[in-house]
This record gives structure tokens, C-alpha cells and sequence, in this order.
């Protein structure tokens, strides 16, 4: 066996197992230590730069065929780790603020991040398995990080619960598909693919199983409840990389282990989930005025605009998906960032909208920043919103499914309400005379700003002579 | 293609006569003066019967969970020290990183204090 | 990029970049807006050196080079509709290029003396870095689209600078005003240019003009006429005309470079880059001469009247745009190109020798309230001067250099170009088909011409000569001359080069019959006309020898009487006395020139305020009932599900638990059916 090869097609992966053992370690030596911190940044910035190294290289296989590595896996994990670095930068600083910036956090951080880097090449059940476990129990153990209030343990609760419910299905799916196939590899799936009942009932229950996940309707009942009880950085990685991973994933699946056989129709399945998903979840994020729940719902509706590129079943169309991945992970870090640097102030209760008014003008730097965050998230041009949403729209047209496309464009245009709506309170409402507001540290604001600035290179990068991450995001 | 669960069949008889014979060996040999206390259902030092929402000291979980760990490493560890020999370098290189993540969580607990019965100076 | 055009995009480039490094270290580093050395000298400097550059592309071409073309970038490329960032370099842009910069530059070197005791310095020269940038675009592009980039452009540079001075009402209306105005003409340039494509589905000149034969007729009427419209917009004719008197609320440079120099020339720039177009439609031809020649003399006539140095100034200007029109419909595109170049040399020194007048009159009004005399003047005021020639030798050598040139006196610039303006008209009615309306329009512009020369000598006679009259007006102000004195050495200097340009820029048109009269064969001493036959259509001359003679000597004629008028009227202190006098003559006629015609109210009265009454009536109300009503009933049922949805979420796991369960109900029965 090539245990060279291997080590090095994971070495992302490996590097943030690495280190979170090295957390644990220090942690259990010398509790509380600031390195722990430090490590987490270094292997993360290190295992990203390994990421981005093998972009545009071909998928192969690695692990006797467990994993898979280059091409659009390499794009998720660059996607992954991009989105868990700056929540780490934007954790450090908040968790510190509401006292509970424990060691233990940029463990699970790091075993989950490792988690789904083996999610995302996952290239048979088994691994896929251990992969969205991995990351799932991590992610459980973060929600309920608030233990002492009654909503962080209500969260975690409710999140395991429903979590644990979902894996259920999920296995179940796959030990249906290994019956049906007499196989785990997701390509020998592929290649025995038919239209018998197991294998139907099979591939329905993985979809579940991805759909939970992905808190696609009506899948997605944990979601504001988790969100809202989650110390928000984490919120952020939960609902970035996490999704990122599942999404990932779910597109190798999808492509590789679900071909297009007859009586096979999960397109048509995926794209009833899509548009119910963006339906509901616009519309229930437009009465929201708690923001972490709005981003929740926010969050819901971005499922389902990627779930649309999903069901286009195009190559064209997991690209989207992928480009649409990343450019929701870098805008939603942001908005998620400034909603944290909001909820450090003492005093008032920051996620409720109505506490943020006249805050745009107190900080202007913020405030800009989250405006430009809404703006991108809304899908307004020239922010890489618009960029994702364009591609995986017009993906869904390039299929033939013009509906579809009209239902995302309609409840996008829904969701410019809530979006401004948080604005039109930074702005344009008599700020509470008694809020004092504390500065961000340096790392804190460099890290929104680069998000920032992302947010925006990449919104105009398409129509730049130069560049082209598109290119970039082949190989299935 | 039963017959090859055969021996399983004669371990598992062994086992049932072996209880059995050791049960009513001590119930025999040994002297039998009951009273009122040893008389009541036992289970780790708690009452087995009563309310179900009784809080359990957490120790009891942490060992427990420490247990199912190093239960199924022990798993994982049967099969391949049989077939070591065959198997070769790569993995007992595997093993031992996985013996070491395993370690490394020992340590970890272990300084945590999970396994300190005296609640009062455990960490977590 | 090959060399060349790494060069050519030098010209492009820089003035960009004196604009951003201007605008944005301005912008961002307060303390950097103090180095006016600085900020002034990276200004002229982007401008300089594209004018070098010009010269040497001018250089290394001759009347019959092809057009260069450099193509930067593609801009769009969507359907069939393909926009490239090419510019071309041709004789006639190169000209203008080299005007624009060269002229430019000149008063970006005024400008830093002009505007030194200014706040918004850095502001000021970022702006006309900028406008520089858009006004090269315009010149340079190659595809109306940047044409028309540029054009919009400069629209913005000139209301930023108009309202320069934001802080006063009048002026930030001023520039609305201007803005609004050009948005009209700016309208219909779009409409022509859609047609355009639609007929040739191209916006580049070559495919343009190569294509003619493919317009229907009436189809290049229309849009001969839409790009007219827009020129009459963007250059100040009839009915659009009144922005450009306002418009001198800007800083004075401004209204030199933007106002009399430049921008205001780029309709007939636009007009004589289609002339192989308006060539084939002879009735829009002639609509434009009477457009012209009507606000020729109307312009004329109201700038007798006028007592603001600047605004005698800017009526002239109308009506000397008014002129170059008149040229250009009478197929002498060439003449109206000549004319813009003289133009820009004599008017650009008059208004920066206003500028110089006013400078010096604000230092005495400065001077009088250190000494603690509060006395409030207009600066801009000629009743207030006089006697200048005096204390600011410089500024009145100048002036009177460029007013004897505007005039028509031979052999100084205007004279050449006015007289080829006025014979191309009086040619176009001896042409094929030729009307004898434009030898009734010929007889208008010698009235206008009579008109230049007389209120251009009131204007410098009433200024600089005479007796100071300020303190005799105010008696406060008594010995203010003292305070009197020349503009510093970045001042004068800009004047007397364009006062040395106005003396020879009109040696590049001698007309050519000069010399053929005597050696009976074809001449070539009409430089400018050599230089530009490839590019416009020009109606071929006519007339015989002697007609040119004699219109030639009645043009001189109507000039030196009208300096001989001015000079009885008003070289002694008689201002205010002859105005009164002309005023008696004319009676009602006086007061309506001098009421600027009346057209302010007449489109307050019949445009703007029954537009404003129809959208507070009619359109507000419909906005208001009929659009917000649909668009609240929309919000107001998504809304209402989001309210009847939120009570799905019960936060209570079993439930959660339920609708998964019925999802995954749902979805195993939608796979497996």
C-alpha cells in the first residue's frame, strides 16, 4: 500500500486531527493555555494551504478506494477549512467575551473540521459514515457549550435528539443501498445502480439522512432552536462548514453513486425539497427579530438555492453548487461575525433587532461591514452573493427546469425584505442613548474585513479579465 | 453449515452449567444469615427502584464511558494481534496511532479527574 | 501589449491616475490636502504628459494615415452585442486630443494659482483630472458607446464643478440645472444610438460609416436628428442653451476649460465625426444652420445687455457654439472644427483673463475688509471696473489680444475662422440643391459677427480702460486701488501663451483661394482642411474667386465697425450713459434681450412646473394608492404565512420529530412511485 500517497491525499485532514490532539493535549497538561489557540490557527492556516495546493488537480482515490482527493473534493476542503479559520479568528475574541472560551472548543473545532474533511471526499458509506459522525458529535457538544442556561442545554438537546433520529435514517439508507448493491463504494453503488425497491428505498433514506443535515424542510425543525442556543461564531461554523461539508458530500454522491437510471428520479425529489425550502424559509425569516433565528432561517433558504443547483444534476450544476458553497460560507462567516461583535456589548439583548438601531452610525466600520454582509447574502450585485446564485440559477435553466429557477429568483427577491430590514435599523432608527459600545480587537476586525473584501473581489471577479475560480472547480 | 457454530454451542453450554453450578455451589457451601439490609435489591450502591428522574452521580457515566471505549478498542485490537504476523508494518504503525489518540483522551480525562470519586475536586 | 500601444494607453491612463491619486489620498489623508504644490503638480503632470504623447502620435501621421485603433480590453461581449475599450487615433481626434490636453494643461497651470487660498483644492483638481479623463474618452472612442461613456462623463465633471461650491444654494442649482439639460440631449443621443444598432448592429465608427447605404432614409433622418438633439444638449443651442450661463457659478478655470474650451465642443465634435452621415441628409443640414445661426444672434444680442464680465462671456460662447453649428450644416465641417480650435485658444484666454479681473477685483474687496470696512460688491461686476489696464498690464495685453481675435480683425485667429464659417455658408446655398435659406442665414451671422465685435470691445473697453470706478460707486471703497495689482507669474503665463495662439492659430486655415486667385491652379495652404479630408464630408466650395473676395472684405468691414462703434461708445466712462442710449433705441426689443428672451420663465411656465403639478397630482398619488397598495397587499399576505408558519415551530422535540417523519414519508413515496 502507498501510505505516502494516502498520508498526503488527506494531509489536510490529518493536519487538523493532529492538532486538535495536540489541543487536548495541551489542555490536559496546562488547562486554559493560550496556545491551544495559536496551534488551532497555525494547522488550520497550514492544512488550508495544503487545500488550496491541490486545487485544479484531478479526483483520485486514495485509502484503497475509502477516500477521494483533487478536483472538487480539494474544493471543499479549502471551502471547509476557509470558513472554520475565520470562525476560529472571530471565536477567540467572542468566547473570551461571554466566558467560555474554553481549550476544549478548538478541539472539538479541529476534530470536526477533520470530520468533514473526510466527509466531503468520502468515497464509500463507510467512510462517509464516520465522517458525518466525526463532525456531528463534535457539533453537538458545541451547541450545548452555554450548558448552564437553559436554552444551550435545550439546544444540544434537541440537536442530539433529532441528530441521533436522523443518523438512524441514514444508516438505515445505507445498509439498504449494500444490500441492494452488495457493495459500499459509492462508485460500485453507482456502477450497480437499478430501480428496484431497496435500492429506491435506500437512496431516499441517504437523501434524508443528507437533507438533516443540510436543515432542508421539513427537515430542518432543530434549526433556529440550535442556532439561536449555539454562542454565534460557532453558529457560524455550524452553519458554514458544516453545511459545506454535507453539500459537498451529498454532490459525490449524487454524481457518482446515483446515476441517471430509469425510475430513478431523485431530481424531481430534490427539487420539491428545493422549493418548498426556499418558500418556507424566506418567508418564516420575514418575521423573525431575533437575528440569530433569521440567519437560521436565512441559512434554511440558502439550502435551498444550493438544493436547486443540486437537482440540475449537471455537471454545470454541482459546480454552481460548489462556487454557491463558498461564497455563502465567506458572506454568512461575516454576517455571523458582526452579529457577534453586536452580542459582546453588556446590556441589552443584541440578537433582537430592535437593539441594534442607530448602531451603524455608532460604528460605522461595522455597520458598513454587515451591510455589505446583508447585501451579498440578499443576492444584490456586485457581491459574490449575486455571483453564486446567478450560477446555480442559471444552471437550473442550462436543465430544463425554468421553474425552479423562477421560484429561487421570487423568494430571493422575498428575502431582500429581511436582509434590509436589519439595515433599515442600523441606520434609520434612534439609537439607545445608553449602549456603550467596546472595539473589536485588531485580529477580530482584520478578519471581517478580509471576509469583506472577499465578499466583494469575488462578487466582480467573474467579470474580471483575470482570475476564474470556476475554473478551478471541476473534476467529479 | 451450522456445524460450524458447533463449538459456540458447547462455550455457550459450558457458561450456562458453570453459573448454574457456581450459584448453587455458594448457596450451598456457604452460610446464610439474612437480614433486612442484604436483603434489598442492590445496584451499585443505588436503589434500583423509585423515581426515574433520580440524578445519578456523573462519575458513573464517565466511567462507563471510559469503559465502552477501551472495550471496543480491545475490539479492534483481538482480530489484528491474531493476524499480525501476516498483516505486517503498516499496521501496527496504524495501531499504535490509534492506541495513542486513545491515550492521549486517557490523559486527558485522567487529568480532568473523571476517574476521582471525590466530587469535590473533579474539574468538570 | 505592444509598445504603441502601451503609449497610447499612457494617455488614457493618466489622467485617471491624477485622479485617483488626488481624489482618494485627498479623500483619506487629511493632511495631505495642505501640499497644494504637490496636488497641483501631479494634476498638470497627468495632463502633460498625454499632451507630449499627442504631439508625437500627431507627428508620426500625415492627412492620409489610416486610423489607429488600440483596443485595450473588451468591456461587454453579450449576444451579438459586442463592446470593445478601443480608441482611435485619427487626424481628427488627435487634434482634439491635443487641444484637450494642451489647453488642459495650460489651465491646470492657471488653476494652481487661481485656486490656491481654496479649501477644496485636492477636491478641485481631482475633478479636472477627471474630467480631462472623460473628455479624452469622448475624443479618443471608437465606439459611440465610449463616445458616449465620456460624454456622460464630462456631463458629471461639469455639474460637480459647477456646484463646486455646494455651499451656495444658487450654485448647487446652477448645476442641476446644467445636468438636467444635458440629460434631455442626453436622451435622445441614446435613442439615436440604439437605432443605430439596431440597423448595423455595431456601435464602432468604421462599421458606422462603412454601413450607410443600410439606414433607410427616413431611419438616418431620425437619428441625424436625435444626435443633433443631444449635441444641442451637451454645446448650448437653441432650445437647450440656457444651462451654460448659469453654469459659469463655477470656478472661472472651469468655465474656461469645460464651459468654453472643451466639453461644450462636443457636439459638434460628434456631428463632424458622423458628417459622411448628415452629408446624405441635406433637410437635417439646414435645420441645423437655423438652429445655429438663431442662437448665434439671439446669444448676441442678449450679451449686449449683460454687466457680469463672465456672463457677457458666456453668452458669447453660445453664440459663437451657434457658429460652429451654422458650419456644420452647411457641409464646412471642417470650418466648424477650425473654429472650435481658435475658439478654444481666444475664449480660454478671455475667460481665464476674467478670471485674472475677478481674482484681482476679490483681493480688493478682501483688502477693504482688513482694513475694516465692511463693503460687499459683486467681483464679477464690470460697472465696478475700469481703468484695470493700468495695475494689470499683463491681464489687459492679453485680453484686449484675445478680443481683437474673437472680433474678427485680420490676421488674428477668429478672423480666419470666422470667414470660413461665413463663406462655407453663403457656399452651401451655390451648391447642387442648395437653398437660398443659407444665404439668408449668412446675412444673420454678419449681423452676429457685427454684434461679437461690438459688445466684445464694450466688455474690454468698460474693463480696462477708463478710470477705476469702484470707489466713485462706493464711497467706502475710496482708494481701493492700491489693493490693485497683477495675478502672480502661474497666471499671467497661461495668458500669454493662449494670447500667442490667438494671434497664430488662425495661420492653420488661410482659406485657399488666397493664393489661387493669382497662380490659377489648386492651393494647399488650408493646413487644417488638408488635414481632415479623409475625415469629413465637407461640401465642395462653389463660389467663384471674387464672391470669397468680397465676403471676405465685408467681413472685415462689419468687424472694424463694430470695434469702431464700441470704441465711440464706450472708451471713456460712458458705460452705463450708451447702454441707456441703445436701450432707448431698441425700447421693448432691449428689454427682452435683456430678460435673456424670457425662455427661464418660459420653461418654468410651460415645462417644469406642469410637470411637478402632474406628478404631485397625478403620479404621487398613483404611486402611492395604486403601486404601494399592490406591493403592501403582497408583503402584507407573506407576512401573514410567515406569521401562520412560525406557529409550526412549537419548539417541542416530538413534534420536530413528527413533520421528519412525514417528510420522510413523503419522500420515500415520491422516490419509490
Amino acid at each position: 500500500m502507498d501510505y505516502l500517497g494516502d498520508l498526503q491525499a488527506f494531509l489536510p485532514g490529518i493536519i487538523t486531527a493532529v492538532a486538535g490532539l495536540a489541543v487536548i493535549t495541551i489542555e490536559a497538561l496546562k488547562s486554559g493555555h493560550k496556545s491551544a489557540y495559536w496551534v488551532t490557527s497555525f494547522s488550520l492556516i497550514v492544512a488550508l494551504f495544503f487545500g488550496i495546493q491541490s486545487l485544479g488537480t484531478p479526483l483520485q482515490e486514495a485509502f484503497s478506494g475509502m477516500l477521494v482527493h483533487g478536483g472538487i473534493a480539494a474544493f471543499g476542503n479549502v471551502i471547509i477549512l476557509l470558513g472554520t479559520l475565520f470562525c476560529v479568528f472571530l471565536s477567540n475574541d467572542y468566547l473570551e467575551g461571554i466566558d467560555h472560551n474554553y481549550n476544549e472548543v478548538y478541539g472539538m473545532i479541529l476534530f470536526a473540521t477533520s470530520g468533514m474533511i473526510c466527509l466531503a471526499g468520502a468515497n464509500d458509506l463507510i467512510s462517509l459514515f464516520l465522517g458525518l459522525e466525526t463532525m456531528s458529535i463534535c457539533l453537538y457538544v458545541m451547541a450545548g457549550l452555554i450548558k448552564n442556561e437553559k436554552q444551550g442545554a435545550e439546544g444540544a438537546l434537541k440537536y442530539f435528539l433529532l441528530g441521533a433520529f436522523s443518523t438512524g435514517f441514514l444508516l438505515y439508507g445505507a445498509a439498504l443501498l449494500y444490500g441492494a448493491t452488495g457493495t459500499t463504494s459509492i462508485p460500485g453503488i453507482g456502477a450497480a445502480a437499478s430501480s428496484d425497491l431497496l435500492f429506491l428505498a435506500g437512496a431516499a433514506l441517504l437523501l434524508i439522512g443528507f437533507l438533516f443535515k443540510v436543515s432542508a424542510v421539513p427537515f430542518h425543525m432543530w434549526t433556529p432552536d440550535v442556532y439561536q442556543a449555539t454562542p454565534t461564531t460557532l453558529t457560524a461554523y455550524m452553519a458554514t462548514a458544516s453545511k459545506a461539508a454535507t453539500f459537498m458530500a451529498m454532490i459525490l454522491v449524487l454524481s457518482r453513486a446515483l446515476p441517471s437510471v430509469e425510475g430513478l428520479d431523485w431530481q424531481a425529489v430534490l427539487s420539491v425539497v428545493a422549493i418548498i425550502t426556499m418558500i418556507f424559509g424566506n418567508i418564516i425569516a420575514l418575521v423573525q427579530d431575533n437575528i440569530k433565528r433569521m440567519l437560521a432561517y436565512s441559512s434554511i433558504a440558502h439550502a435551498g438555492y444550493a438544493l436547486v443547483g443540486l437537482s440540475a444534476a449537471t455537471p454545470e450544476g454541482y459546480s454552481a453548487v460548489a462556487f454557491y458553497l463558498f461564497a455563502y460560507t465567506i458572506m454568512n462567516v461575516g454576517a455571523f461575525g458582526v452579529v457577534a461583535y453586536y452580542e459582546r456589548n453588556k446590556g441589552l439583548d443584541f440578537s433582537d433587532v430592535n437593539n441594534l438601531a442607530g448602531l451603524g452610525f455608532k460604528k460605522p466600520m461595522m455597520g458598513v461591514m454587515m451591510s455589505l454582509f446583508l447585501f451579498s447574502l440578499a443576492g444584490i450585485p456586485p457581491f459574490v452573493g449575486f455571483v453564486g446564485k446567478y450560477y446555480v440559477f442559471a444552471a437550473a435553466i442550462n436543465a430544463n427546469m425554468v421553474p425552479l429557477a423562477i421560484v429561487g429568483v421570487l423568494a430571493s427577491a422575498a428575502s431582500v425584505y429581511y436582509y434590509l430590514r436589519v439595515m433599515v435599523y442600523l441606520y434609520f432608527r434612534e439609537a439607545h442613548k445608553e449602549t456603550e459600545m467596546i472595539d473589536a480587537s485588531f485580529l477580530y476586525k482584520g478578519a471581517l474585513v478580509i471576509l469583506a473584501l472577499l465578499t466583494v473581489y469575488y462578487g466582480i471577479e467573474p467579470i474580471l479579465p483575470f482570475g476564474g475560480l470556476m475554473e478551478l472547480i471541476t473534476g467529479f | 453449515m451450522l456445524d460450524s457454530y458447533f463449538p459456540i454451542l458447547i462455550l455457550a453450554g459450558i457458561a450456562i452449567v458453570l453459573a448454574l453450578l457456581l450459584m448453587t455451589l455458594s448457596r450451598i457451601l456457604g452460610p446464610y444469615r439474612p437480614n433486612k439490609h442484604k436483603l434489598n435489591p442492590y445496584e451499585s450502591g443505588m436503589d434500583p427502584v423509585g423515581e426515574a428522574r433520580e440524578r445519578y452521580s456523573i462519575s458513573f457515566y464517565l466511567v462507563a464511558m471510559e469503559f465502552i471505549v477501551f472495550d471496543l478498542e480491545v475490539v479492534f485490537i483481538y482480530p489484528w494481534a491474531v493476524r499480525y504476523l501476516d498483516l505486517g508494518l503498516g499496521t501496527f504503525i496504524s495501531m499504535m496511532v490509534f492506541i495513542t489518540i486513545l491515550l492521549i483522551g486517557l490523559l486527558y480525562t485522567l487529568k480532568k479527574g473523571t476517574l476521582d470519586w471525590d466530587l469535590k475536586t473533579n474539574k468538570i | 501589449m505592444e509598445s504603441a500601444t502601451a503609449l497610447f494607453s499612457l494617455i488614457i491612463a493618466l489622467p485617471l491616475l491624477g485622479f485617483l491619486i488626488n481624489g482618494l489620498t485627498g479623500l483619506f489623508v487629511e493632511s495631505y490636502r495642505n501640499k497644494k504644490q504637490l496636488i497641483g503638480s501631479i494634476a498638470s503632470t497627468a495632463v502633460f504628459i498625454p499632451f507630449v504623447i499627442a504631439v508625437y502620435f500627431f507627428i508620426n501621421m500625415n492627412a492620409g494615415s489610416e486610423a489607429l485603433i488600440y483596443k485595450l480590453f473588451t468591456w461587454m461581449d453579450v449576444g451579438t452585442f459586442s463592446v470593445d475599450v478601443a480608441y482611435r487615433v485619427d487626424q481628427l481626434s488627435v487634434m482634439m486630443t491635443m487641444v484637450v490636453t494642451g489647453v488642459g494643461f495650460l489651465i491646470h497651470i492657471y488653476s494652481m494659482g487661481y485656486m490656491s487660498h481654496d479649501e477644496g483644492y485636492w477636491k478641485f483638481f481631482a475633478y479636472l483630472n477627471l474630467f480631462i479623463f472623460a473628455m479624452l474618452n469622448l475624443v479618443l472612442g471608437n465606439n459611440l458607446l465610449l463616445l458616449f461613456l465620456g460624454w456622460e462623463g464630462v456631463g458629471v465633471c461639469s455639474y460637480l464643478l459647477i456646484g463646486f461650491w455646494y455651499t451656495d444654494m444658487a450654485k448647487s442649482d446652477a448645476a442641476k440645472k446644467a445636468f438636467i439639460y444635458n440629460r434631455i440631449g442626453d436622451f435622445a443621443f441614446l435613442i439615436a444610438m440604439f437605432m443605430v444598432f439596431q440597423t448595423v448592429g455595431s456601435l464602432n465608427f468604421d462599421v458606422i460609416l462603412g454601413n450607410l447605404d443600410s439606414f433607410t432614409e427616413g431611419y438616418m433622418v431620425a437619428i441625424g436628428l436625435l444626435m443633433f438633439v443631444g449635441a444641442t444638449g451637451k454645446s448650448a443651442q437653441i432650445p437647450l442653451f440656457v444651462w451654460l450661463p448659469d453654469a459659469m457659478a463655477g470656478p472661472t478655470p472651469v468655465s474656461a476649460l469645460i464651459h468654453a474650451a472643451t466639453m461644450v465642443t462636443s457636439g459638434i465634435y460628434l456631428i463632424s465625426r458622423m458628417s459622411p452621415m448628415y452629408a446624405m441628409i441635406p433637410e437635417v443640414m439646414i435645420i441645423i444652420s437655423v438652429i445655429g445661426a438663431l442662437t448665434a444672434i439671439v446669444a448676441a444680442t442678449i450679451a449686449i445687455t449683460q454687466n457680469d464680465i463672465k456672463g457677457v462671456l458666456a453668452y458669447s460662447t453660445v453664440s459663437q457654439l451657434g457658429y460652429m453649428f451654422l458650419a456644420l450644416g452647411a457641409g464646412g465641417f471642417t470650418a466648424a472644427m477650425f473654429h472650435v480650435v481658435t475658439h478654444a485658444f481666444f475664449k480660454a484666454c478671455l475667460f481665464l483673463g476674467s478670471g485674472s479681473v475677478i481674482h484681482a477685483m476679490e483681493h480688493v474687496e478682501h483688502g477693504l475688509h482688513k482694513e475694516g470696512k465692511d463693503v460687499h460688491f459683486d467681483p464679477q461686476d464690470m460697472r465696478f471696473m475700469g481703468g484695470l489696464k493700468k495695475y494689470m498690464p499683463s491681464t489687459y495685453k492679453t485680453f484686449l489680444i484675445a478680443t481683437v481675435a474673437i472680433a474678427g480683425i485680420p490676421p488674428l485667429a477668429g478672423f480666419f475662422s470666422k470667414d470660413e464659417v461665413l463663406a462655407m455658408t453663403m457656399n452651401a446655398g451655390f451648391v447642387d440643391g442648395g437653398s437660398w435659406v443659407y444665404m439668408m442665414l449668412w446675412g444673420v451671422g454678419i449681423i452676429t459677427a457685427f454684434l461679437t465685435a461690438f459688445y466684445m470691445f464694450r466688455l474690454t473697453l468698460t474693463t480696462f480702460h477708463g478710470s477705476f470706478k469702484l470707489p466713485t460707486k462706493i464711497k467706502e471703497a475710496a482708494g481701493s486701488e492700491k489693493f490693485l495689482h497683477e495675478n502672480p507669474w502661474n497666471m499671467t503665463t497661461p495668458l500669454w501663451i493662449l494670447a500667442v495662439l490667438a494671434v497664430f492659430g488662425g495661420f492653420l486655415g488661410v482659406p485657399n483661394f488666397i493664393v489661387e486667385t493669382f497662380t490659377h491652379e489648386p492651393a494647399h495652404i488650408n493646413l487644417l482642411h488638408d488635414w481632415l479630408y479623409k475625415i469629413n464630408a465637407d461640401y465642395i466650395i462653389e463660389m467663384e474667386h471674387w464672391v470669397e473676395w468680397v465676403l471676405m472684405a465685408v467681413s472685415i468691414l462689419i468687424a472694424i465697425s463694430g470695434v469702431w462703434l464700441a470704441f465711440r461708445m464706450y472708451n471713456n466712462d460712458q458705460q452705463e450713459e450708451s447702454d441707456a442710449k441703445i436701450a432707448s433705441r431698441f425700447g421693448g426689443l432691449y428689454s427682452v434681450w435683456k430678460d435673456k428672451y424670457n425662455l427661464d420663465d418660459v420653461y418654468e411656465g410651460l415645462v417644469a412646473n406642469p410637470t411637478v403639478k402632474f406628478s404631485d397630482k397625478v403620479l404621487a398619488v398613483f404611486d402611492m394608492k395604486v403601486v404601494d397598495g399592490i406591493v403592501n397587499a403582497i408583503a402584507g399576505t407573506v407576512r401573514l404565512f410567515g406569521s401562520l408558519f412560525r406557529y409550526l415551530q412549537t419548539g417541542v422535540v416530538s413534534s420536530y420529530a413528527l413533520a421528519f417523519v412525514i417528510g420522510v414519508i413523503v419522500i420515500l413515496y415520491l422516490m419509490i412511485s
